[in-house]
């Protein structure tokens, strides 16, 4: 076969390892998807971002359409979520930076990097069991799904964020879990892909509660 | 040393085993024939369907022997109660505009031409691209349950109006269980669909080979990049849609329903609903929905065109361009399908002018293929015949629009079967004779045979003569204002119109059974066909530069180095009047 | 076989356009005021748009004869003035097009939605619920009484949930299952949903509006000549869609008056 025409279009992009040992089996690099899926995370931010359009607009209309709008009081403790979740962004780029530094043999700043995504996955669940404590605190005002539009769009909305924040938990997951394992190799765009959709979900729920707030 | 890092680098290994091979396969081009073949079943069970339809409409109390088998309601002792009537086009439509138009000519032609054509070895998402084909394949059986739940299929057509489609049981037996299903068919439908929309561009942006800039993509790729772009807005609308609906129905919301129906006699304990938010959320993926369906014709059919005409189009540029402007004007349109639905008067002049405005590009299209035809040396094969009747149909499904775009013509043939005549013939006749076209031209590569000629020409004649005597009298029933939607024609009125409605009937059936010339030929050239070789059609672009069909990593581990413009016919190359993309040679022009 | 191609599809394109040129299936006659107006709108675009089907189709078969499978061998061209001339050509014809059409076209429209009806317009309110229209006269006191959705009794006939024990305004309404009114004289279609989205269209009234449930719709309309029309449902509404119909009754003032007295008198 002759290779005069053909040549390797890009270098396989760098792998992030563990350690020596681990580093040579993380050279099956894949080829050019690294690329791909940092690409394929904005697409999908924009798929996501759509929909939360989607449902906003039909929030406005379905204000509009009827005077059987009742606006309900928030629960303060959406703040403090609000908060956790803000944070977990803070501690995703301290564990971003770690990460990014270890070298191959480093292995306090595995431990460092291991530690502060810990951070952000434990506000993640703080995050969502806060979600879940609006939800019950809700309820126990008498404001189910059904009760009234204005309920209807807070636990459509929150429900919508929250499975988004759910699935970006499982990325976590399995970003620490490629990072901490000795045989696996994570690769870089995996890391920052995830730590894009991470951010991506606070910013999606400060607009989710821009709306819920806005009171036309 | 250099070929094992490159195999090494392959996205995925070979597949082992036959699950791995043939099911839930990695490979773009298995997952390409498995949407292929799904389409292909949705289409023998939606044409089925409208056999049945027409069927009923000029003989009403005739028996179909066995149909009771399908259902016992809806046909008693064989024969269709009008109430089934709806079932059947409800699903009909669902499936051909779903399962048949998105899949076929998107999903199928795109998920194994796509990467090709782009000098790439797989999709960006290889098991994004597995599951998005599950996750449809799925929705499709959700949907075919609703054939045999004891309450039947929806009967509240492919768009599913609140508050018909939302109140539930009350409003018919299939708008129970029936219209549950339906309902979370189309939301799994749209998650499969944004899955492959998410993977198409980012295949597109990322794994393009060297020296395959943008403006050297295949004006198919284009349009399936174009296609996924607007199939991934739209679908993350219809999403929500879906989800809204499914609350009204079974958490008691009122999203779509308003307040003091009274549904079978019981007041509906929902308030304050808008209907018409429903209509504004389906509509506004509707209509971009039919562009889905119809954009990836365009492109195979030009890329089919180029290679019979043996020159390039006029401009291949200007192509693109419109179909962009397409995409973008689809996104300012969807108000034209609600003219008459109590939408702000004011609101429908607005949505009037970009209605209208379409036709500009889709008439730039129309003009330079006709315009490249003029001087060329057109081959005639099967494919080249269906890329032409594609032309022809293109025409005449898109006069029609001229007068559903206009509000006030819109008040007398709204609903009526003009309708029916314009959208068949420009989104369901026009994209199939792009799938046509593709699967003559692009068999070879897919199964390495080439695909029978005289049965492909003769399934082109019936096909072609048979659609036009179905759809065109469409229109004429339309001009006279026959409602669509209507099951029977009892009345005094319509009575003069059965003998058309009889000659459209006996056209559908003939044509119908034309249509099994082609799976014939399918089943039959995929194991009888003659071998065919790697460029059967002295075509230019990647596809051909491979194997046929093209090993599990498409280029044997090597990555192609593009040196040209996709279209270089009529030029004096190496092999003949046209030069290969990945070939070194001088560009003669 | 190009040949073929080329025959067989001007036999089409003729055959396609025989009957719209000889008016082998038209509209019934326009029996309103404004209807005239959207006819010619129709026929305009008809015109046009007949132009454009025969025009393409017959360019498309004679490229397709002259140019496919030549035996010349001779040189490829490319059509005069190339993309160009195609873009620019587009632009002129469709835009001048759409520039007619749209802007005459909204004259019919701005005729039926932007006119208010006149105020001695006569109002009739139209129910369309699952599968029948129900029509509704003010009675002597000219007006509606209210409705009430949960006294919706079809077995004593309360179509429209009235409760004339305690309103007084609804005790002289007439209700009726045909749509009776005097020729010659503007009407006010009130449009009210009872269950889900219907749609009122009488082709020879050249109007169609959908009912849409919670949303308060109206449309006018003059009836210029006497006779019995056929009113459909066109939006699907559930299993008797097939059969939710009723009848348009155009009558002479002296007659409508008749009608109205008789029907008053069986309340």
């Amino acid at each position: 076969m002759s290779s005069t025409s053909y040549e390797s279009v890009r270098k396989p992009p760098p792998a992030l390892g563990v350690s020596k040992a681990s580093s040579a089996r993380v050279a099956k690099v894949l080829y050019g998807a690294g690329e791909a899926s940092r690409s394929g995370i904005w697409v999908g931010i924009f798929a996501i971002t759509m929909s939360f359009a989607a449902f906003t607009s039909a929030l406005f209309v379905r204000q509009g359409s009827s005077a059987d709008w009742a606006h309900i009081a928030l629960p303060a403790i959406l703040y403090g979520n609000t908060l956790a979740l803000l944070l977990s962004s803070a501690t995703l780029q301290r564990a971003r930076r770690a990460i990014l530094a270890v070298a191959a043999t480093e292995s306090h700043a595995v431990r460092q990097g291991l530690g502060w995504l810990m951070a952000t996955l434990a506000l993640g669940f703080v995050f969502i069991g806060g979600q879940y404590q609006a939800w019950r605190q809700l309820a126990a005002q008498g404001l189910y799904l059904a009760t009234n539009p204005n309920s209807s769009f807070y636990y459509v909305l929150t429900a919508m964020h929250g499975l988004h924040v759910l699935a970006g938990i499982a990325a976590l997951v399995f970003v620490m879990s490629r990072f901490a394992s000795r045989h696996a190799a994570l690769r870089r765009s995996t890391f920052e892909a995830t730590a894009t959709y991470w951010h991506f979900m606070g910013v999606l729920w400060l607009y989710v509660l821009l709306v819920l707030r806005t009171k036309l | 040393m250099e070929e094992a890092s490159d195999q090494q680098a392959h996205v995925h290994p070979p597949p082992e085993g036959f699950l791995r091979k043939y099911v839930f396969s990695l490979d773009h081009k298995v997952i390409g024939k498995q949407y292929y073949a799904l389409g292909l079943l949705a289409v023998c069970i939606g044409m089925a369907l409208s056999w049945l339809m027409r069927f009923h409409l000029v003989w009403p109390t005739t028996r179909i022997p066995g149909l009771e088998l399908l259902s016992k309601a809806g046909a008693p002792g064989g024969i269709i109660t009008p109430e089934y009537y709806l079932s059947l086009l409800t699903m009909h439509g669902t499936l051909m505009v779903f399962f048949v138009l998105t899949n076929a000519p998107f999903a199928a032609f795109g998920n194994y031409f796509l990467p090709i054509q782009i000098g790439a070895e797989d999709m960006a998402f290889p098991r994004f691209n597995m599951m998005s084909f599950w996750t449809t394949l799925v929705a499709f059986l959700v949907l075919i349950l609703a054939f045999i739940i004891p309450d039947g299929p929806p009967i509240s057509g492919w768009t599913s109006y609140a508050p018909l489609s939302a109140v539930g049981k009350d409003a018919g037996p299939g708008m129970g269980w029936g219209m549950n299903l339906w309902a979370i068919s189309i939301a799994i439908f749209c998650i499969g669909s944004l899955l492959g929309a998410l993977n198409f561009i980012a295949t597109t942006l990322d794994l393009r080979a060297k020296g395959m800039t943008l403006m050297r993509m295949p004006i198919c790729t284009w349009a399936w990049f174009i296609t996924s772009c607007i199939a991934l807005l739209a679908f993350a609308v219809l999403l929500p849609a879906c989800i809204l609906l499914l609350l009204d129905r079974a958490a008691g919301t009122s999203f779509f329903i308003p307040s003091g129906l009274v549904v079978s006699d019981r007041l509906q304990a929902h308030s304050g609903g808008s209907p018409l938010l429903w209509q504004h959320l389906f509509w506004f993926f509707g209509h971009p929905e039919v562009y889905i369906a119809i954009l990836p014709s365009m492109g195979i059919v030009s890329h089919i065109l180029i290679n019979s005409m043996r020159k390039p189009l006029l401009s291949a540029r200007v192509i693109i361009y419109s179909m962009m402007s397409i995409g973008f004007l689809s996104w300012m349109v969807w108000g034209h399908h609600m003219f008459v639905s109590g939408m702000n008067p004011f609101s429908s002049l607005l949505f009037s002018f970009p209605t209208l405005t379409i036709t500009i590009p889709a008439t730039i299209m129309t003009l330079i293929w006709l315009g490249s035809l003029y001087g060329a040396n057109i081959r005639i094969n099967a494919a080249s015949l269906f890329a032409l009747g594609f032309i022809s149909m293109f025409v005449s499904g898109g006069v029609s629009g001229f007068f559903l775009a206009q509000p006030s013509i819109d008040i007398v043939l709204h609903a009526t079967y003009f309708v029916v005549g314009h959208f068949h013939m420009v989104m369901g006749v026009a994209s199939l004779f792009g799938v046509f076209a593709g699967t003559y031209f692009w068999f070879s590569k897919m199964t390495g045979r080439m695909m029978n000629q005289t049965l492909g020409q003769l399934h082109f004649w019936l096909t072609f003569i048979g659609t036009y005597c179905i759809f065109m009298p469409f229109h004429y029933l339309g001009l006279v204002g026959n409602v669509r939607r209507y099951s029977s024609f009892v009345d005094d009125f319509m009575g003069p119109l059965m003998p058309l409605h009889k000659f459209i009937t006996i056209a559908a059936l003939g044509t119908g059974a034309a249509q099994l010339i082609f799976i014939f030929n399918l089943i039959y050239s995929r194991y009888k066909g003659v071998p065919a070789p790697e460029n059967p059609w002295n075509g230019t672009t990647l596809e051909w530069s491979i194997p046929s069909p093209p090993p599990w990593n498409n280029f044997g581990g090597k990555h192609p180095i593009i040196y040209h413009d996709p279209y270089q016919y009529d030029v004096k190359g190496l092999k003949g009047d046209y030069i290969m993309q990945d070939s070194p040679e001088p560009s003669a022009g | 076989m190009g040949k073929l191609f080329a025959i067989v599809l001007v036999i089409i394109a003729l055959a396609s356009a025989y009957p719209i040129v000889t008016h082998m299936y038209v509209m019934p006659e326009d029996v309103s005021t404004h209807g005239h107006q959207i006819d010619e709108q129709l026929s305009d675009t008809m015109a046009e748009a007949g132009i454009s089907f025969l025009l393409a189709q017959f360019v498309l078969a004679i490229f397709v004869w002259k140019f496919a499978e030549r035996k010349d061998g001779g040189k490829l061209k490319n059509f005069p003035g190339g993309a160009k001339i195609m873009v620019a050509g587009a632009f002129i014809l469709v835009g001048t097009e759409i520039l007619a059409l749209g802007v005459f076209g909204q004259r019919a429209w701005a005729n039926v939605y932007f006119t208010p009806p006149r105020p001695d317009a006569l109002q009739i309110q139209a129910q369309a619920g699952q599968f029948a229209f129900y029509f509704r006269y003010p009675g002597a006191d000219g007006k509606f009484g209210a409705i009430y959705p949960d006294k919706i009794d079809e077995g004593n006939q309360n179509y429209f949930g009235l409760d004339p024990a305690n309103d007084i305004e609804s005790r002289d309404d007439i209700v009726s299952a045909e749509l009776v009114i005097p020729v010659n004289r503007e009407i006010h279609l009130l449009m009210h949903a009872k269950d889900v989205g219907h749609s009122f269209y009488v082709r020879e009234l050249r109007i169609q509006q959908d009912f849409v449930p919670g949303l308060d719709l109206s449309v006018h309309f003059t009836a210029t000549k006497i006779g019995r029309y056929e009113i459909v449902c066109t939006q699907l509404c559930g299993l008797g869609h097939y059969n939710m119909k009723a009848y348009l009754n155009v009558m002479a003032q002296d007659d409508f008056e008749k009608w109205v007295k008789q029907k008053a008198s069986e309340l």
